[in-house]
This record gives structure tokens, C-alpha cells and sequence, in this order.
């Protein structure tokens, strides 16, 4: 661990360039004015470049490494899209200011809604939604509005997949429902039998990814979508895996409802350490009305905000002010750069990628959870005769793949299958990436056998080692506190 | 094809390895009929030179203004290492930090911005954020009806951000709680004491502070949270982590200090951006971490005994504890979260305190401009760094009349705020020069002459 | 570790024993514990709390699982255990003495209805195939 700021701090240092002197607050009463300061470092300007930038070089990213996170579709970033989002035109100016001055800015979010609005075949979009999880809050949100607005309230079920992303049965509980699970088959499909007998008249709705969680397409989807919606729910689709079937199969003709989408995965924004992302919501026609606020709408070639003063039947804002522009304004380059022409190929090589690795990995000896499916952009390893073999697990061997220079793929999710690894190479990476990425795969296997201890107390060679996490949950250290002197 | 590297001779040696005749046949497992991806409406591709131009002249169209908008998003000066830092690839993109090992640049940023935070809020603990300010206050709402367990009442001042009452109500309402309306007085454009009484007399869970509201102005903080607390509710602060540079802070209010303070972090750092990603901040006393949703860093020891930080309390989030996790949210608002903890170590306490200072002098500055003109706020000194104009003619006639000299004026409250009658928002902060405030006063007062004028058959 | 003689078992895992007072002693279960891995919580439930039978009372939080513990039978908790707010690892170290609650019982004949060790067995045997 490098020092904290804190550490670096000595008292009196100001940047006296980055805030000038100003004159005391004499008209604010002394009981609410600050009595002492408060804890932030006193560093130098170059203490605190060469501190953080120090940290930066302790991460593994994108930019630097491998990184087959399944389920997370990291893909490169473009630094155009970056370059774009700074302009100093977009980042100066405030949410709040008029219409009149920011028709390029509005133009912009116009386009990605319509863009989304054609590649998901739904019949309306909002980009209001902050992140994912947000954009299953607002989905979720419609539905039980919609079923309100008939009368239908009195369905209090949703109904989740045990394989699905945790976010679902917790965003469900949110919105109030009840969540009831269904069973996957030995195929990675969802149990039709069960589905039928679980569903019924107090299902909300069904929520569903597809591919699913599991790496495999659901391949009896309109039998699912025609028992949900003969049993009265709405079928909500988690875009977690777009990037699988983007430009191949639109989800609106899959029969789903309502979806989201994940721009921080499928429209290659950045992921920055954990966020921020965006949710983008989209609907079928009769759920339009319940679209959060607020949204762009084009009118005799000028652009304006819709707010909920005329979407009254709008489930309401999502955040303060329209979402994450950045982000959108990002994943508007994108798609413009990608364009008609590069939609198809993303799922095509995302698929190409993800089949390809997994057809050398079964050969390099690996055990695959579905042999007999298709990878979509994305497959699960399972190490559990690993495990029973010489008791290296699914997240020793993730923490020796950091040692060979590879992220770790994504372990214990789905949480169905025991010691996995989902794998989901995403399309910007090369053949050769993926070459080495098995060699270095295989050489960790051959390790198990050979030095398995090498491989349970990995890593080695990264800036810390492994990190007691049962302490760090037993005895709290969440902030700094600045030691008493005697 | 942009950002697919394969040849045609990698994809042939690809398909043969796998032993496919071509990337069609790998979508032989999805149904026939569904496989109609039409995409004619979408535009065709641009090269990079071709999308750079597009977006420049559009932002060109939209052009640089003077803005002298607050509302809830402000504009400081963000120093130019700021973002040169966060944009390293390292940190741009770099994923949620749930390999530690990989991850501790991520994991330090996130336990120093805790740390940070915890400290200009006078708490104990923090998360390492949520998606912004608005969402932020919905969850820490969430976050005291499950502390106090009996009431789901919640005391929600009108003085508070409109837009964000109103998505706190799209968050919560399905979940059965009760979000009270609680009346400004008029006159002083704070908390009216009665209405606060009356909606007291039953049980609450919580009373929302703001400070400063969302007129500027600041609250008597102590008091309001000492009621509560007599009363038996917790208290959430909703505060602007600029003004705890100069402020007192909410875990120093009243003799017990509030329970939760939350936020928009974006004044630290983050540029306007046209609405985000900003982040929301939610920081407590320490006995309440177990119900604080969203992702946190903790410092603990690897298998050498050297110290290292790893995500921790994990067991409350979604991806385990499922549907009954403190909240659905997955992401935290990692990039903007490393640019404000950037802003604050460069700044430090004396910086802050310097920011708050000199937008607070500068309204006061402007105040007294506008004075000259015959143009007083509506509301009595003391304002943070935002005051209301009462006008005599619509807002908008003003705001438009002043974009003439590359102005924005502030904002029209008539919508939200009806009973003020005309009326805007207006926001100073450290960035306006002398100049700028002096052009502010004449151009408002010339948008006001003229809209007076009569107007021409 | 073998499952004791001496108390009843619910098949969600809690152990429930009988003791001379008329109270019933709450715990979870070595298999339990196993699962969960190290515990780096508990959440005592509320003294004086009524519970129904299979209600959620309590929890245990490791680091990759929160569990919710069921009451076993109805009844009112009348004691909790903690020492464990300082160290939920007694849990992990004995499960069968590391009590987390005792509680009055509104009917003591509930108690027939749980499992004895062998059918506890039982359901450890199906759990692990």
C-alpha cells in the first residue's frame, strides 16, 4: 500500500494558484460556521499528482490488460468518444440552461434515442436512467404502474430466474413485488414446466436476460413471452448481454415489454473503477405513457425537453437533472462511429471470439458447464473437478491468472454452477489476445497439478497480496482518523 | 470495421478451430423468426475525423456562456490536474474493484474519498457514493425508515430541491412510505416552525435538513435537529459539500448530530457537464453502517501483513443478500468519485474554506449591485451563495432579454415555486470576477427596463 | 462433527434444544457454519420480540452470504447471546455452543415437530450430493 494523502499532508500547505484568499463570511452567525476544519490533506500540487497518478499504476484496466469479465463486456474504450464528451462547450454548460443554447447538445441525445430506439426494436427510449440497476428500478416501475392503471394492482409477484443478476430480485423488492424464482433446466434454459405452474394471476411480470447469465440464448423465449402474457405479466428484458445479439436480434421482437440497456457495456463507455454507467430505458407501445422523465422530443427541427407536465402518467425523474450526459454523449460517438455497417459485426465477433475461446479452452482441458451449446459472447468454465482434484478453486486460480498479467474472468456468477468462470472476451480483442490468454490458462492448470500451494496463496506478484476480507469485514476500517498525539 | 481488429485470415482460421463453416452458423441456436435485425434507420458509420466534426460544430452551435445558474449543479473552477489524472486509462477503465489485488489504485482512491467525506460531513463513515445527489437522498430516506422501524413517515421541507422531492417519490413509492410536505415561511424563506409542529405531532422516521435550501438560505440547523430528536425521528442532512468548507457540519448539529447526511458531490471537481455523471454522497454515524447501501471500501492486511483495502460488507448488497439487499444499486459513480477526491486534496480545508468564502461574497457582492438598481432578494441575509429575485415581470421575458449578452441569468422559479410570483434563482460562485457581476447588474436591470416599456400595437 | 443427541434441528438449519428452565436455546448448526464460512456478524434479534414460527429473527453475515435465521418454534426471545456482537466467530469455532437466542416458547409440543439428529443427517447427506 502506497501511503495515504493524508500521510503526505503538512500542515500550512496551501495551492495558493488553485483558490485565491477571500474575504470571511461576516454575515453568517458563528453557531453555523465551521469551528474546526475538516480532515482533508495539506499536499502540494505535485504531492498529489504523483500520489494519485502512482495509484492509477496499481490497476489493472482495460487499457492495460485482458480483461474477460463476463457479464461486465469490457471492450475498449474509445478515446474519441472521450475527446468529444470534453469538449468545452458540453462541459460547460448547466443542466438547467434554455433549450435555445444547447441544440447540438439536445441533437446529440435525440439521435443515440432514436439509434436505441431502431437497434432494440421498442417503440419509445429514455435516456433518464443512471446506471443499470436504475434502469430495472424505472422498468419494474412502469410495469406496476401500467397493471395499476388497469386496476390489476393486486399482482404483487415478479417472477426471476435462479440464474439471474442480483440486481433483479433486489430491484423487484423496491418496487414492492414479491419475488418468485424459477428453476434453470440441465440446459441452461429456463424450466418451461415450472414457469406455467408459477405463473398465473398475481404475476407482474417476468424478468428475464437473454442470453441468460449462463453464456447460452433461451431458445424457447416466445414460449415464455406467450405463458407470461396469457397469465397477464409484462416481460422485462435485463440488457446485461446485449452486446450478444446487438444488430442480430432485436429484444422488441423477441416479445419483451419493457427493457434497459447497459451503455457502460454494450455502447463502450467507461467503466472508471465502478462507474458511472447508464440505463437507458425502452418500451413497447402501451407502456410509452409511463416512460421516466425527462426525454428529448424534435418538433419542427428544433429540440426541447419533455417533462412530466406533459407525461403525466410518467413514473417521474429519475435524478435531478436529465441522467448521466456524459456517458450518453459518449455512447452517442460510439454508435456513430460503429454506425448501420458495424452494429451486426459487434455481436458477430463478440460471438466469434467468445466461441473461439472456448472451443481452445475445452481442448486445452478445461471443463465447460453447457459442451453441447453455443457460447454467445460469453461461456462458463467450471473448475469443480479442479477443486475435488487438488484443491485449488475457482477464485485461487482467478487470483494466479492476475500473476500472468490477466484479469481474472468473472468467478462465482452465476451462482448455479460451482467453481466457475465466465468468460466473455468481447469483439475488440485479438486472436492473438486470446492465444496467449490460453496459454496462460493452461499454464495455471498445469501449476494446479503440479505446485497447487503456488496457486492457493496467489498472487504474487501484484502490488498486495492476498487480502484478508473476513478482516476487513470483522474489524471496520472504513475511514482514516488521524491519530491522537500525546 | 471500427474497433474489431480480426482479418480475413483470423477469422478463417478461427472458424476452423471451432469447426463452424461461418459466424452465421454460431447463431444457429436462435429461432429463425427471430432474427430480424433491420437497422436501416440507424446512420451509417463515421471515421474519426468525420465524428469529430459533427460534434464540434455542435458544440459550436451551443456556444460558451456566462452562467450564473445554481439550482443544484455549480460551477467551481476544476484545476487542470483534476481530470488529467481520472483520464488516465488506469482509472478510466478500469473495472469495479472486486479483484483487490488488481485493483488497489481504485480501492486507496475510494478509502481516501471516504475518509474525505466522513470528515467535511462530521460523521463517521462513508460509502464510496451513489448515482447522484437526488437518487442519493431517496436511498438515505430508505436507508431511516429501516433504522427507526417503526414509522415510515418522512418530514420533507419545501425548501428542498423540487426535482429532487419528486424522485424520491418515484423511488419510494411503492414501498409504503409516507413523504410529508413541510411549509417555508414566506417571509423568511425558511422552515415555517407551525407547519413543522403540525406534521410532527404524528410519528416520523426522519426530518430532512437542507442547508443551505434550496432558495439559498441558511437554516437554523441546530434547532431543527434537536426537535426531531426529541421527537424520537433521525435526521438526514442534505447539504452542499462546498459550504462545508465554511459551514458547520451536520454531524456538529444540535447536541446530537444528524444521523445521515447525503448530497450531490459535483460542486467538488466535476464540470457542469449538461446534468452528469455527478455522484451522490450518504455518510452516517458509524452504528448505522450495517443499513447504508452502495458499495465500501475497507482498509484490512494481506497474508505478509502489509496493509491493503478491499470492497468489504458486501453481504448487504444486491449480489449477494438479493431481494432483501439494502437497495438494488449495483454501480457507484467511480470516475467522478476519483475526480473529487482529487479536487479535495488539492484544495485541502483551507482551499475549501476559500471556495465557499468567495462564492459567498461574491452574491453578497452582486446583492449589493443589484441594490443600486432597485432589485432586492426576496429573502433576508444570510444566503450560502444563492439568493431569490423577485421581479416584476415574468422571469422568463428577463432570462431571455439577458442571454442577449451572453448571460444566463438564473432560473425561473414560477414553475415550482408559483406562490413567489415572478421570481428566479441566482447563483454566484468563486468564478465570477468583479466584471462578471457588474455586467450581471446591468444587464438585468436594462432586461427589466425593457420589459416594463410598453409594448408596441 | 457429529450432530449432537441432546436437541431438535429445523431443516433451514437451526438448532433448537429444550432446556430444564422451559426455555428453548437457539443456534445454527457445524453444517451451517461450514457453508457460510468465517462470520463477521450476527444480528441479535430484539429482546422481548414475539416471533411466529419460521420467522425470520436473526442474521448471519459472512463475507460472501447473509443468512436469515428462523425461529424454530413461537414464542417470545428472552435472552441473546452477546458476546457474539464482539466475536461471531465462537460460531465458526463451536456452532453447537455458540448459542445466538433463547426464547419462551408459546408451545413447547412444537418442538416434535422438528427433526431429530438422524433425520438432521438426512438432510446434510442430500445437501452435499
Amino acid at each position: 500500500m502506497s501511503k495515504l494523502i493524508f500521510e503526505l499532508s503538512r500542515s500550512g500547505r496551501i495551492n495558493d494558484q488553485l483558490a485565491p484568499a477571500a474575504p470571511p463570511a461576516a454575515d453568517i452567525d458563528l453557531a453555523l460556521l465551521r469551528k474546526n476544519r475538516p480532515l482533508l490533506p495539506e499536499a502540494s500540487e505535485l504531492d498529489v499528482v504523483r500520489h494519485y497518478t502512482r495509484l492509477s499504476q496499481q490497476n489493472f484496466s482495460i487499457d492495460t490488460q485482458f480483461y474477460p469479465l463476463g457479464s461486465c463486456t469490457m471492450k475498449y474504450n474509445p478515446r474519441a468518444a472521450n475527446a468529444v464528451a470534453m469538449l468545452p462547450q458540453f462541459l460547460g454548460r448547466h443542466p438547467l440552461a434554455p433549450e435555445e443554447t444547447g441544440q447540438g447538445f439536445l441533437a446529440c441525445l435525440f439521435d443515440l434515442q432514436e439509434i436505441l430506439k431502431v437497434v432494440t426494436g421498442m417503440a419509445g427510449v429514455s435516456l433518464a436512467p443512471m446506471a443499470g440497476a436504475q434502469g430495472e428500478l424505472a422498468g419494474v416501475a412502469m410495469i406496476r404502474a401500467w397493471h395499476r392503471s388497469r386496476g390489476e394492482d393486486h399482482r404483487n409477484e415478479i417472477i426471476v430466474p435462479d440464474a439471474a443478476h442480483g440486481t433483479n430480485p433486489a430491484t423487484a423488492t423496491m418496487c414492492g413485488y414479491t419475488v418468485r424464482e424459477v428453476p434453470t433446466d440441465g440446459n441452461g434454459n429456463v424450466d418451461i414446466d415450472r414457469l406455467r405452474q408459477v405463473a398465473g394471476p398475481r404475476t407482474a411480470g417476468l424478468m428475464l436476460t437473454n442470453p441468460s447469465t449462463l453464456g447460452v440464448f433461451e431458445e424457447r423465449i416466445l414460449d415464455i413471452r406467450d405463458i407470461v402474457h396469457a397469465a397477464g405479466g409484462q416481460l422485462y428484458y435485463d440488457g446485461a448481454n446485449l452486446n450478444a445479439i446487438i444488430g442480430k436480434v432485436k429484444p422488441g421482437a423477441m416479445g419483451f415489454d419493457v427493457i434497459h440497456m447497459n451503455l457502460h457495456k454494450t455502447f463502450s463507455t467507461p467503466h472508471g473503477g465502478g462507474g458511472p454507467g447508464a440505463g437507458p430505458v425502452g418500451v413497447a407501445p402501451h407502456l410509452l405513457p409511463f416512460l421516466p422523465v425527462p426525454m428529448v422530443m424534435q418538433e419542427d427541427e428544433r429540440y426541447r425537453w419533455l417533462h412530466k407536465i406533459e407525461r403525466p402518467q410518467s413514473i417521474g425523474p429519475l435524478s435531478a437533472y436529465m441522467g448521466n450526459a456524459g456517458v450518453l454523449l459518449r455512447a452517442y460517438v460510439y454508435a456513430r462511429m460503429v454506425g448501420r455497417e458495424g452494429m451486426t459485426r459487434i455481436a458477430e465477433f463478440a460471438t466469434l471470439n467468445a466461441n473461439y475461446l472456448m472451443t481452445q479452452l475445452q481442448r486445452a482441458g478445461f471443463d465447460l458447464a453447457y459442451p453441447e451449446r453455443r457460447a454467445s459472447h460469453e461461456f462458463i468454465v467450471t473448475l469443480k473437478r479442479l477443486k475435488e482434484s487438488t484443491g485449488v478453486s475457482a477464485m485461487d486460480f482467478a487470483k494466479r491468472l492476475l500473476d500472468k498479467g490477466f484479469h481474472a474472468p468473472t468467478t462465482y456468477f452465476p451462482l448455479l454452477v460451482p467453481e466457475c468462470l465466465l468468460i466473455e472476451p468481447t469483439e475488440t480483442e485479438s486472436k492473438e489476445t486470446l492465444d496467449a490468454f490460453v496459454d496462460a490458462m493452461q499454464e495455471v492448470l498445469r501449476e494446479c497439478r503440479d505446485q497447487p500451494e503456488l496457486v492457493k496463496s496467489a498472487p504474487h506478484t501484484t502490488p498486495v497480496r492476498r487480502l484478508d476480507d473476513v478482516r476487513a469485514a470483522r474489524a471496520l476500517d472504513l475511514a482514516w482518523k488521524k491519530p491522537v498525539t500525546s | 470495421m471500427p474497433f474489431i481488429p480480426h482479418t480475413a485470415q483470423d477469422v478463417r482460421e478461427m472458424l476452423a478451430a471451432i469447426g463452424a463453416p461461418d459466424i452465421e452458423s454460431l447463431f444457429d441456436e436462435i429461432p429463425r423468426e427471430l432474427k430480424d435485425a433491420s437497422l436501416t434507420a440507424v446512420p451509417s458509420s463515421m471515421d474519426e475525423m468525420a465524428i469529430m466534426r459533427l460534434m464540434a460544430a455542435r458544440a459550436q452551435q451551443d456556444g460558451h456562456w456566462r452562467n450564473f445558474l445554481g439550482a443544484g449543479a455549480y460551477e467551481h473552477h476544476v484545476p487542470a490536474a483534476v481530470w488529467q489524472i481520472v483520464t488516465r486509462g488506469e482509472f478510466y477503465s478500469a473495472y469495479t474493484p472486486y479483484q483487490a489485488e488488481a485493483s488497489q489504485g481504485t480501492l486507496q482512491v475510494l478509502y481516501e474519498y471516504q475518509s474525505m467525506m466522513a470528515g467535511l460531513t462530521g460523521l463517521d463513515v462513508s460509502n464510496a457514493s451513489l448515482y447522484d445527489g437526488a437518487s442519493g437522498l431517496a436511498e438515505a430516506v430508505l436507508m431511516a425508515v429501516r433504522l427507526h422501524k417503526s414509522s415510515r413517515r418522512i418530514l420533507m421541507p419545501r425548501s428542498i430541491h423540487p426535482v429532487y422531492r419528486e424522485v424520491v417519490s418515484t423511488i419510494v413509492r411503492n414501498q409504503d412510505i409516507d413523504l410529508v410536505d413541510v411549509a417555508y415561511d414566506a417571509r423568511s424563506g425558511l422552515t415555517d416552525r407551525a407547519s413543522l409542529e403540525q406534521s410532527g405531532q404524528s410519528d416520523f422516521a426522519a426530518l430532512v435538513i437542507p442547508q443551505p435550501n434550496y432558495f439559498g438560505r441558511l437554516e437554523p440547523v441546530h434547532a431543527l435537529t434537536d426537535w426531531a430528536h426529541a421527537k424520537g425521528a433521525l435526521v438526514v442532512a442534505l447539504v452542499n459539500p462546498i459550504s462545508l468548507g465554511l459551514l458547520v457540519p451536520p454531524g456538529q448539529w444540535g447536541t446530537g448530530g444528524a444521523d445521515i447526511a447525503a448530497g450531490d458531490g459535483q460542486p467538488l471537481g466535476i464540470p457542469l457537464s449538461g446534468g452528469g455523471p455527478y455522484f451522490g454522497f450518504l455518510t452516517c454515524k458509524a452504528e448505522h453502517v450495517r443499513q447504508m447501501p452502495g458499495r465500501v471500501a475497507g482498509r484490512t492486511v494481506d497474508l505478509d501483513g502489509r496493509p491493503g483495502f478491499t470492497l468489504t460488507l458486501q453481504a448487504r448488497e444486491q449480489h449477494i443478500r438479493r431481494s432483501k439487499a439494502t437497495s438494488n444499486i449495483c454501480t457507484n459513480q467511480g470516475l467522478a468519485v476519483t475526480a473529487a477526491t482529487i479536487y479535495m486534496a488539492l484544495l485541502g480545508p483551507e482551499g475549501l474554506r476559500r471556495v465557499a468564502q468567495a462564492s459567498h461574497a461574491n452574491l453578497v457582492g452582486l446583492l449589493e449591485r443589484l441594490n443600486r438598481y432597485g432589485v432586492r432578494a426576496r429573502f433576508p441575509a444570510p444566503h450560502f451563495h444563492e439568493a431569490v429575485l423577485p421581479l416584476e415581470v415574468p422571469a422568463a421575458e428577463v432570462l431571455q432579454a439577458m442571454r442577449a449578452t451572453g448571460i444566463v441569468g438564473g432560473l425561473d422559479l414560477s414553475a415550482d415555486y408559483p406562490e413567489l410570483g415572478h421570481a428566479m434563482l441566482v447563483c454566484t460562485t468563486e468564478t465570477k470576477s468583479s466584471q462578471d457581476l457588474d455586467d450581471y447588474a446591468k444587464a438585468l436591470a436594462s432586461a427589466l427596463a425593457q420589459s416594463k416599456q410598453p409594448k408596441r400595437a | 462433527m457429529t450432530v449432537p443427541n441432546d436437541r431438535k434441528y429445523a431443516e433451514t438449519h437451526e438448532w433448537a434444544r429444550l432446556d430444564p428452565d422451559g426455555t428453548v436455546t437457539v443456534g445454527i448448526t457445524d453444517h451451517a457454519q461450514e457453508q457460510l464460512g468465517d462470520l463477521v456478524f450476527v444480528e441479535l434479534p430484539a429482546l422481548g420480540k414475539s416471533v411466529a414460527k419460521g420467522q425470520e429473527c436473526a442474521v448471519v453475515e459472512s463475507v460472501k452470504a447473509a443468512s436469515d435465521i428462523y425461529a424454530p418454534v413461537a414464542g417470545e426471545i428472552v435472552a441473546v447471546n452477546e458476546a457474539l456482537s464482539d466475536s461471531p466467530e465462537k460460531i465458526n469455532e463451536d456452532a453447537y455452543a455458540a448459542w445466538i437466542f433463547r426464547m419462551k416458547p408459546r408451545n413447547v409440543a412444537e418442538l416434535n415437530e422438528l427433526l431429530d439428529a438422524s433425520g438432521y443427517e438426512q438432510v446434510i447427506a442430500s445437501d452435499n450430493a
